[in-house]
């Protein structure tokens, strides 16, 4: 009785059976993955598998429909929240393409995000001087280019700064589930080093990652708990990090059958 | 109030089975031309005839007319609206109905009520730069006939166009802003029209602004209504803008559902000369707004930027030209429209250049966000090029907001509501940079937030400006 408590406690995130189609077409065919507290996940798998799927609807994107399983976060049925409640949750994805948004200044999405999250957990509005002190000192922490945060959300940032951008964010927000998604594709190994960094600085154990990618690349800076291969929408194989550098050298193709 | 049936002329002989909306407006010019003629700024007379007769040809416009194929006036039309033909004074005091400030602009403030202007005398207004007159036609029509028959009608004369004859029939006064050669104004002209009355109602009104070489000046021209009836309003303003002379103007409307408003806009422009309109309709009934701009010199800047939010069954129609009559000159529109439950837009964007206007540069944009289903929107350019050596763009998108953004900003955990109040925020914003007065910007960014969370249905007890 006391171990499985505990046992609860330390799950983070289970998803159970889960599928999930688009117009009509399903994409995910029955995905389980439990990630507990400290734990980080890698996620590969080749294009068109199902993982930025995966991430969708992990966060709730409408565009994604859930037809069985579900989805435990916490103890709760995340499947039921809004995607504003399961950021508000700690659920924070990198996009693996970041959406730009004219007219809407940084500064204004930042504080609108924080303000959002301060206020599902119940807590006052971050004061002016409290949000340009974060937002200081978690540019620095990306080495993010001050500039971009006078402009408008990811509006004419190179591939590289949106990224950079994504783990600003995650930064400021700091998350309790982070999903990644390609976080590292497109980044020369200054940038990437960066954005391993920004998720080593967020490890803790009460936190977790999802990493999605397909180079074992990143997985030198960081180092995953789980690698999981996904395929056609399933996770076909699961091992610790040296799958993943097996994946490196053999490619997918052995394990499809 | 002492605008009963018996000081104000109306329109009482039609009654529903009238054939024609025109006839009850033609017998009450005829019955009282004289009367009209006699309460009329001056100027506003010699045409008026002429106006008349050309009233009586074209009727009011019919969506079968091309140019007003968008808009319906028949309904608002058909009310039995009064007139003030005897130029009875409506007892209001502005100041008291008006709480009327943008924070921070320290304008040169106006009132005109209904489509008189207001009696300035107790204005706390700054002192106006020495040769600047700021007064009524009909006082300026006495007092320097000269300068105002120079000018007056001589744009809206050429136009084929019920609604502008209607008001060269029956428009007797209206606002006169003169401003001399060099003269340059360092505080915005604030021109708050207030439409006040106990019975349904009827303004027409023509103004006119010179704003002479090398001389600079803003106008803004506020609109409201206090009262709950209908209310008609059709205004003709014509601008004259000199040689190397900078114009501003922004019209900002925040009226009741009631009310329907026909406004011209005519604006010439010399060599040189940098103009910017700035076309603002937050709230609103029907609204119909006839631009065109004449660049009639070499090196014209011209911006024509505008916007429209609107619910309900509000229509706004944008009929705009710019004319490109001379070559060199460099034209720039962009409207932009937030269409939500059953309201109509319409936009127009004529851009003619001229067969000897080589080397213009034109760009026109209109894009449009429909909320809803029921929203409907329909953008019309029409390109006139007769010159080969020229650049012109034009573009209309209509769409809806972007669900893209819409997810990207909610994964961070801002409510949808507030999400879309962002992007729609955001999608104004480039007309709203536009404002080149800083404290009627940070005024419009709070009133389109406001508007937009919804909470400006009503007018907001007019305190829009
Ligand atoms: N919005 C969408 N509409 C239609 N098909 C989609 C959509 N998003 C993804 N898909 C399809 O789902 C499959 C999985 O895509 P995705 O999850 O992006 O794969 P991965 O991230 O592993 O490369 C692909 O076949 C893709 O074409
Ligand atoms: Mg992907």
């Amino acid at each position: 009785m006391y171990f499985s408590t505990r046992l609860l406690v330390c799950i983070m995130l289970e998803i159970k059976n889960l599928h999930a189609s688009v117009n009509g077409k399903e994409i995910l065919k029955g995905v389980d993955l439990t990630v507990k507290k400290g734990e980080i996940h890698a996620i590969m798998g080749p294009n068109g598998s199902g993982k930025s799927t995966l991430a969708s609807v992990i966060t709730g994107n409408p565009t994604f429909e859930v037809t069985k399983g579900n989805v435990i976060y916490e103890g709760i049925d995340l499947l039921e929240l809004d995607p504003e409640e399961r950021a508000g949750a700690g659920i924070f994805l990198s996009f693996q393409y970041p959406i730009e948004i004219p007219g809407v200044s940084m500064v204004n999405f930042m504080r609108a995000a924080i303000n959002a999250q301060r206020k599902y957990r119940d807590e006052e509005p971050i004061s002016a001087t409290e949000f340009l002190r974060l937002m200081r000192e978690k540019k620095e922490l990306v080495e993010m280019d001050t500039q971009l945060t006078n402009r408008s959300v990811n509006e004419g940032f190179s591939g590289g700064e949106k990224k950079r951008n994504e783990i600003f964010q995650m930064a400021m927000l700091e998350p309790k589930l982070a999903i990644l998604d390609e976080t590292d594709s497109g980044l020369d190994i200054d940038a990437l080093r960066v954005v391993a960094n920004g998720v080593n600085k967020l490890k803790s154990n009460e936190n977790a990652s999802i990493v999605i990618t397909h180079y074992q690349r990143l997985l030198d800076y960081i180092v995953p708990d789980y690698v999981h291969v996904l395929h056609d929408g399933k996770i076909i194989k699961t091992g610790d990090k040296s799958l993943a550098l097996e994946l490196e050298e053999k490619g997918y193709d052995w394990l499809k059958k | 109030m002492t605008n009963s049936k018996t000081d104000i002329q109306t329109t009482t002989s039609r009654k529903k089975e009238a054939v024609v909306l025109e006839q009850p407006y033609i017998e009450l010019y005829e019955q009282n031309e004289e009367t009209i003629h006699i309460h009329s700024a001056s100027a506003l007379n010699h045409g008026r005839r002429k106006a008349f007769e050309k009233f009586k040809e074209l009727g009011f416009p019919t969506p079968r007319v091309e140019i007003y194929k968008y808009t319906d006036l028949r309904e608002p039309l058909g009310v039995d609206y009064g007139l003030n033909i005897k130029r009875m004074n409506f007892p209001v005091n502005p100041y008291n109905v008006f709480k009327c400030d943008v924070p921070g602009i320290s304008a040169y403030l106006y009132f005109v009520v209904n489509d008189a202007f207001y009696p300035m005398e107790n204005r706390k207004s700054h002192p106006l730069p020495e040769g600047v007159i700021i007064i009524s036609l009909r006082k300026a029509s006495e007092d320097y006939p000269e300068l105002v028959e120079k000018y007056i009608s001589k744009l809206a004369e050429k136009h084929v166009d019920g609604m502008i004859a209607f008001n060269g029939a029956f428009a007797q006064d209206g606002f006169f802003i003169y401003v001399p050669k060099n003269v340059v104004l360092d505080r915005p002209i604030q021109i708050v029209n207030i439409m006040r009355s106990d019975v349904d109602f009827m303004a027409n009104s023509h103004n006119l602004v010179i704003v002479e070489q090398g001389a600079k000046a803003q106008v803004l021209v506020c609109d409201h209504t206090v009262d709950d009836v209908r209310f008609f309003s059709n205004r003709v303003t014509e601008v004259f803008v000199g040689e190397n002379a900078f114009y501003e103007h922004y019209k900002l409307e925040n009226v009741s559902r009631k009310t329907t408003e026909v406004s011209t806009l005519l604006i010439a422009q010399e060599q040189n000369s940098n103009v910017l309109g700035n076309i603002l309709t937050l709230h609103n009934g029907i609204t119909r707004n006839n631009i065109e701009i004449d660049l009639d010199g070499e090196n014209c800047e011209t911006y024509l930027t505008g916007m429209t939010l609107s619910d309900g069954r509000q229509v706004v129609d944008n009929y705009t030209s710019i004319l490109h009559n001379q070559p060199n000159s460099h034209s720039n529109e962009k409207f932009k429209y937030i269409l939500d439950e059953e309201s109509k837009g319409g936009f127009t964007g004529r851009l003619f250049v001229a067969k000897d206007a080589q080397k213009t540069l034109a760009y026109q944009n209109n894009k449009n966000i429909l909320l809803n289903h029921t929203a409907k929107m329909r953008t019309k350019p029409q390109l006139e090029i007769y010159a080969d050596d020229v650049k012109c763009s034009h573009g209309a998108t209509i769409g809806q907001l972007d669900e893209k953004a819409m997810f990207y900003m909610r994964q961070r955990g801002i409510s949808e509501k507030e999400a879309r109040m962002l992007l729609m925020y955001a999608f104004t914003a480039d007309v709203i940079d536009n404002i080149r007065i800083d404290a009627l910007k940070d005024r419009i960014k709070i009133l389109v937030e406001k508007r937009l969370r919804g909470e400006l249905s009503k007018c907001e007890g007019c305190s829009i400006c």
